[in-house]
C-alpha cells in the first residue's frame, strides 16, 4: 500500500463523501416540499438533452485524428452503431454489434 | 413483494449494456488498485462507497502523488462537477421516492443517469422500485467487476481491450433516441457543440467544467427560444 492504513481510510473517505456531496447538492438546495423555481424546472427539462451529447464527446476525448490509426476504428464503429440503431431500433443489438466491431478493429485490424 | 419482483424484471433489460461496460471497467480498476498494493477488500469498499468510475481511476494516480487531503478534495469536486447537472435533471423524477431517494442520489453515475433519463417504467410497474433496481443492478455490476479485476487480474488471458466501448455505444444510442424523441434539437446541438469547442480549446483533461459553464450560459440566454420551440 502506498499510504498507511489511516491515510488510506482518510484518502478514500474524502473521495467518497465529496462524490456524494456533488450528487446530493441539487437535492439539498431544492427539496421536494418546496416549490421549485421556474428556472430550475426549465434546466431540469433541458439539461438532459445537453448532457448526453457532452458524455458522447467525453468518451471520445482521447481520440486523435492526427495520429495512426486516425480514429478510424472509432469512426467506423460509430457509423455502424448509428445506422444499426436507425434501422433496427434495438438498443442491445446496436450496442453489442458496435462494441464487437470496435473490438475486432482494434485487436485484429489496427 | 410481487411489485418489487415486477420492478426488478422490468429494470434488468435496461441495465444489460451497463453490465458489460461496468464489469470490464470495474475489472480494470481492480487490477490497477491491486497493482498499488491494495487488496480486494479495498476494491470492494471503494467501489461500494465511492462508486464513481472516472474518479476511482483518478484516485489511482493520486495514490502515486503522495498524501494530500486538500488536493484530493479539490480534484474530486472538479472531476465530479458534472453530477450537479444530473441532480438538477432528476429533481422531478426522484420526487416521491421516499426512503429509496438517498440511495438513488448516491448511485447517480453517468451511466445510471443516462439510463434513468432514457427509460420510464412500463404500465403497472412501481416507479420508485424500478428506478431503485436500475441503480442497484448497476452498482452490483461495478462491484463485481472491481472484485474480479482485483482477484483474478493476473490470470486473465481473454483480450478485453475495446470492450469498454460498450459505454460509448450506450451513450450514442441514448443520444440517437433523444434526437428522435424531439423536434427541438437546439439543446442537443448546444451540448455537443459546447463540448466539442471546449475539448479543442482546453484539451482532454480540463474541458468538462468549461463545457458545463458554456452549456449553462447558452441554455439560459436562449431560454425563450427553446421554450417557444418546445411548445410548438
Amino acid at each position: 500500500m502506498t499510504f498507511t492504513l489511516m491515510q488510506s481510510i482518510i484518502f478514500f473517505g474524502i473521495i467518497s463523501i465529496t462524490t456524494l456531496a456533488t450528487r446530493a447538492l441539487p437535492f439539498l438546495l431544492f427539496p421536494e416540499h418546496k416549490e421549485m423555481p421556474k428556472y430550475i424546472k426549465y434546466l431540469g427539462n433541458v439539461l438532459p438533452y445537453t448532457i448526453i451529447g457532452m458524455l458522447v464527446i467525453y468518451c471520445f476525448k482521447e481520440v486523435n485524428f492526427m495520429q495512426q490509426p486516425f480514429a478510424i476504428p472509432e469512426i467506423i464503429s460509430t457509423v455502424i452503431i448509428v445506422l444499426l440503431h436507425l434501422w433496427k431500433k434495438n438498443m442491445l443489438l446496436s450496442i453489442g454489434g458496435g462494441t464487437a466491431i470496435y473490438m475486432f478493429l482494434i485487436q485484429v485490424v489496427f | 413483494m410481487n411489485f418489487k419482483r415486477n420492478a426488478l424484471k422490468a429494470a434488468f433489460p435496461h441495465t444489460i449494456p451497463v453490465m458489460t461496460g461496468y464489469i470490464v471497467l470495474g475489472a480494470a480498476y481492480g487490477i490497477l488498485l491491486s497493482s498499488k498494493g491494495y487488496s480486494f477488500v479495498w476494491a470492494l469498499l471503494t467501489s461500494l462507497f465511492i462508486y464513481a468510475g472516472s474518479m476511482q481511476f483518478v484516485s489511482i494516480s493520486l495514490l502515486a502523488a503522495g498524501f494530500q487531503p486538500l488536493a484530493t478534495l479539490a480534484i474530486t469536486i472538479m472531476v465530479n462537477a458534472r453530477h450537479l447537472f444530473y441532480g438538477i435533471s432528476m429533481l422531478s423524477k426522484f420526487k416521491g421516492t421516499g426512503i429509496l431517494k438517498p440511495y438513488l442520489i448516491f448511485g447517480l453515475t453517468d451511466e445510471t443517469f443516462s439510463i434513468l433519463v432514457a427509460s420510464d417504467p412500463p404500465e403497472g410497474v412501481n416507479k420508485k422500485w424500478f428506478l431503485f433496481f436500475i441503480t442497484l443492478l448497476d452498482h452490483i455490476y461495478w462491484i463485481i467487476g472491481s472484485l474480479l479485476g482485483s482477484l483474478l487480474g493476473s490470470i486473465l488471458t481473454f483480450n478485453t481491450s475495446g470492450m469498454d466501448f460498450a459505454l460509448t455505444a450506450l451513450f450514442l444510442v441514448i443520444f440517437i433516441d433523444q434526437w428522435r424523441s424531439t423536434k427541438n434539437h437546439l439543446p442537443v446541438v448546444i451540448g455537443v457543440g459546447s463540448s466539442m469547442v471546449c475539448r479543442m480549446l482546453f484539451g482532454p483533461s480540463n474541458f468538462i467544467i468549461p463545457s458545463m459553464v458554456s452549456i449553462l450560459l447558452l441554455v439560459t440566454l436562449l431560454q425563450k427560444k427553446i421554450e417557444l420551440r418546445n411548445s410548438l
